[in-house]
């Protein structure tokens, strides 16, 4: 089915966060994405706002809806891929590379701890 | 109640369909490769859709266009055999108990082409009003329909039925033949683009769909098929037309026959009864606006939104909205409460889609 890169955490929400150093980038899942439909609106954070672990990050709308997005890990946003405001698809067709949302720098690595690893979370997606 | 299913559901389980409730059928909204791809096919290409769910019913005798007369809001009387016309079934108040769409078979018979939801009421209505000599039969359970749209869409058409096309003009019908099976044909639809209606009997849609499929045409589900209505301003019952709802707010005039009396026209006729009208509204920006949100100018409430999304074809969020008549469709900037954003746009005139093949000359495109 969906793809689930094996270097990735992931959220119950449907969010992953790749690590490298402090700095963590987030995106949706290839799940997440099919289960939408069609992306045709991104609602970013402000770069420098401070997110907070499980808590709303951003809206994405599809053609069939309006997700909250929720932030996987607490930090301050260095970066928002401002590429998806004119070309929101990008999230549907490479949703762990070109698709992704935000950086932020990691206020705790612990919070990481937290978040299901590919196998844990492929069991999930068989669980829902 | 339970949901009811159409004669293609094995077709769109095939096909890998995502399915949901309409009008009390389980009906694909969309298949694998996504609404916008249905959307582009049916705009550029070709794409087939299910909509058997929808209704017919046959009215029969020498005084069913005079019954239809009384009962529609457009002329039927100086409707040509082979010929069909848009129109609405109103109540004493003038309000839309459902929009159709009425094809005149022969002389003194009729085809009705309903919504699905309202299929009992409008049978109801329209049986208990018809006179002694009229005959309304409910065919819906027979008749498979299906939806054939887009600028390829007649190459595969003449290709798939025995008779030809050539010169099948905007809301005229034929018939025709699947194989051995006989059909009608209508050039109408949904879309805005050149494209057909096809009624058959329930045991060849499976074969007809396949043999469109096969030779390039594209399953297309009801969530492109909101958005393709939406982008040329075209109602859906339940949102931009309802029992109380004034018909002649909805703007669709051409609907609205002033020679003739109907049940309601007292109502739906009286221009001071349309105090609000219905109005395109181009978004600034690709975020939609929701069914129910308020539409502001100047802090002051002057409409409510019926339906939006967001257009692949403008790249942006359009909505259809009733607004207090001296604003709409006059490109006055609005703001629209949608939740806890602020949206803002420009009334316009609709179709939002301006370059559609849908009353093209057939023969450019055999």
């Amino acid at each position: 089915m969906t793809q689930i890169p094996p270097n990735l955490k992931y959220s119950q929400t449907h969010e992953w966060v790749r690590l490298e150093n402090d700095a963590a980038t987030v995106g949706i899942t290839a799940h997440a994405q099919d289960t939408l439909g069609d992306i045709t609106f991104v609602e970013f954070p402000k770069v420098g706002a401070q997110l907070t672990q499980n808590h709303e990050s951003g809206v994405i709308e599809s053609v069939k809806a309006a997700s909250d997005l929720m932030s996987p890990v607490s930090g301050v946003v260095t970066a928002v891929n401002n590429a998806l405001d004119s070309a929101p698809e990008a999230i549907n067709d490479d949703p762990y590379g070109a698709g992704w949302l935000y950086t932020v720098k990691l206020a705790d690595a612990s919070e990481l701890n937290a978040l299901m690893d590919a196998a844990a979370y492929e069991k999930f997606l068989e669980s829902e | 109640m339970t949901m009811k299913t159409t004669v293609l559901r094995p077709v769109h389980t095939a096909l890998g369909a995502k399915m949901a409730p309409f009008g009390g059928y389980d009906m694909p909204i969309q298949y694998a490769d996504g609404i916008i791809a249905e959307h582009g096919a049916a705009r550029l290409g070709a794409a087939i859709f299910d909509t058997c769910h929808m209704g017919e019913l046959l009215l029969r005798g020498p005084s069913a266009a005079a019954d239809l007369d009384r009962l529609l809001s457009n002329d039927i009387a100086n409707l040509a055999i082979g010929a069909c016309r848009y129109g609405f079934l109103c109540n004493d108040d003038g309000g839309v108990i459902d929009d159709l769409i009425t094809y005149r078979q022969a002389e003194a018979e009729f085809m009705v082409v309903i919504n699905a939801a309202n299929e009992a009421t409008d049978f109801d209505w329209i049986a208990g009003r018809v006179s002694n000599g009229t005959s309304v039969e409910n065919v819906s359970d027979a008749t498979a329909k299906m939806d054939l749209q887009g600028p390829k869409s007649p190459k595969i058409a003449a290709s798939i039925l025995t008779h030809p096309i050539d010169g099948l003009r905007y809301y005229r019908f034929m018939r025709n033949y699947y194989k051995q099976t006989e059909v009608t044909i209508s050039r109408t639809g949904y879309t805005g683009e050149i494209g057909f209606e096809i009624y058959c009997p329930v045991d060849v849609a499976a074969d007809f769909w396949n043999d469109c499929v096969n030779n390039g045409t594209v399953p297309a589900g009801l969530g492109a098929r909101d958005i393709l209505r939406l982008e040329m301003g075209y109602p859906l019952y339940g949102h931009e037309l309802s029992a109380d709802r004034n018909a002649a707010q909805s703007g669709f005039t051409y609907a609205i026959s002033k020679n003739k009396r109907f049940i309601g026209s007292d109502k739906v006729l009286n221009t001071s009864l349309r105090d609000q009208l219905l109005s395109g509204i181009s978004i600034d920006g690709r975020r939609t606006a929701r069914r129910g949100d308020t539409v502001v100018i100047d802090d002051k409430t002057v409409g409510t939104i019926t339906s939006a999304c967001f257009s692949p074809t403008q790249t942006h969020a359009i909505a259809l909205a009733y607004i207090d008549k001296e604003y709409a469709g006059i490109n006055t900037t609005v703001s629209i409460i949608s939740g806890k954003n602020l949206l803002y746009g420009k009334t316009t005139v609709t179709p939002f889609h301006k370059n559609g093949t849908v009353r093209a000359d057939i023969n450019l495109y055999l």
